[in-house]
């Protein structure tokens, strides 16, 4: 069952002032994903704080730090929009685990990069930015 | 923000059970009561039956993500050895099976 609207759209703003293109439907997310052309960056956003609250401020970081950047950064909500997570992840191929909060990189339809949530439990913002902007430097 | 506060500092996170039985247990941790360790959204590692060795398929796990056996798992006092952090182990044992 989704969460309340209320309780997810601070989240969701968080990321969404940042210039990330929100995906709630599966249209949108075959929009933005379905060319397979250049590089995007899809956050899985969530709710939860050990992490997610952690993940956001670092894709906040990452994106104002790197000087290379994904073509496009997208955004779905796990356990809020669940058809188009479950689409998003269709993209991330079947070797990948559902994970939210979570980072996928593609180039090309592919996935370059990932960072699960195990990889940011724990970890500052910095950290994951850290990683992030090495990753935007390798494959964007 | 955070909506599970007053938990032990363990509480979502996910970490690496050491099983008596000789099982590992990979998911993310709740609490631990009398009843024994509850975690979620866990994957096993069998001895008897998994396709790679124990520190590879945790490798796995951490690359791919967990590959969800159990939604929910209580893992009795007697079975729970070792609790660690994923990432914890994951520094403590850097060397990369040569496939990854």
């Amino acid at each position: 069952m989704p969460y309340p609207p209320m309780l997810v759209q601070p989240m969701k703003d968080e990321v969404t002032r940042l210039g990330a293109k929100e995906l709630t439907t599966i249209a949108e997310v075959d929009e933005v994903l379905g060319p397979a052309q250049g590089t995007a960056l899809v956050f899985v956003n969530s709710v939860c704080g050990c992490a997610a609250g952690n993940a956001r401020p670092a894709l906040r970081r990452a994106l104002e730090q790197s000087e290379a950047k994904p073509d496009v950064v997208a955004t779905v909500f796990a356990g809020q929009d669940l058809d188009a997570t479950h689409r998003a992840r269709s993209y991330f191929g079947e070797d990948y685990q559902p994970s939210s909060p979570s980072f996928a990189l593609l180039k090309d339809g592919e996935v370059v990069h990932f960072i699960h949530r195990h990889q940011i439990e724990g970890r500052t913002a910095e950290a994951v930015a850290g990683e992030l902007v090495a990753a935007f430097g390798r494959y964007c | 923000m955070t909506f599970h506060p007053d938990h032990e500092a363990l509480h979502g996170v996910t970490v690496v059970v050491t099983g008596a039985s000789g099982k590992t247990y990979v998911g993310r941790y709740h609490e631990r009561t009398e009843r024994g360790v509850l975690l979620h959204d866990v994957g096993v590692h069998d001895p008897a039956a998994a396709a790679h060795p124990l520190a590879e398929w945790l490798r796995r796990q951490d690359r791919f993500g967990v590959k969800v056996e159990h939604r929910h798992l209580m893992l009795p006092p007697a079975e729970v050895g070792d609790v660690v952090p994923f990432l914890d182990w994951l520094a403590a044992n850097p060397a990369l099976p040569p496939h990854l």
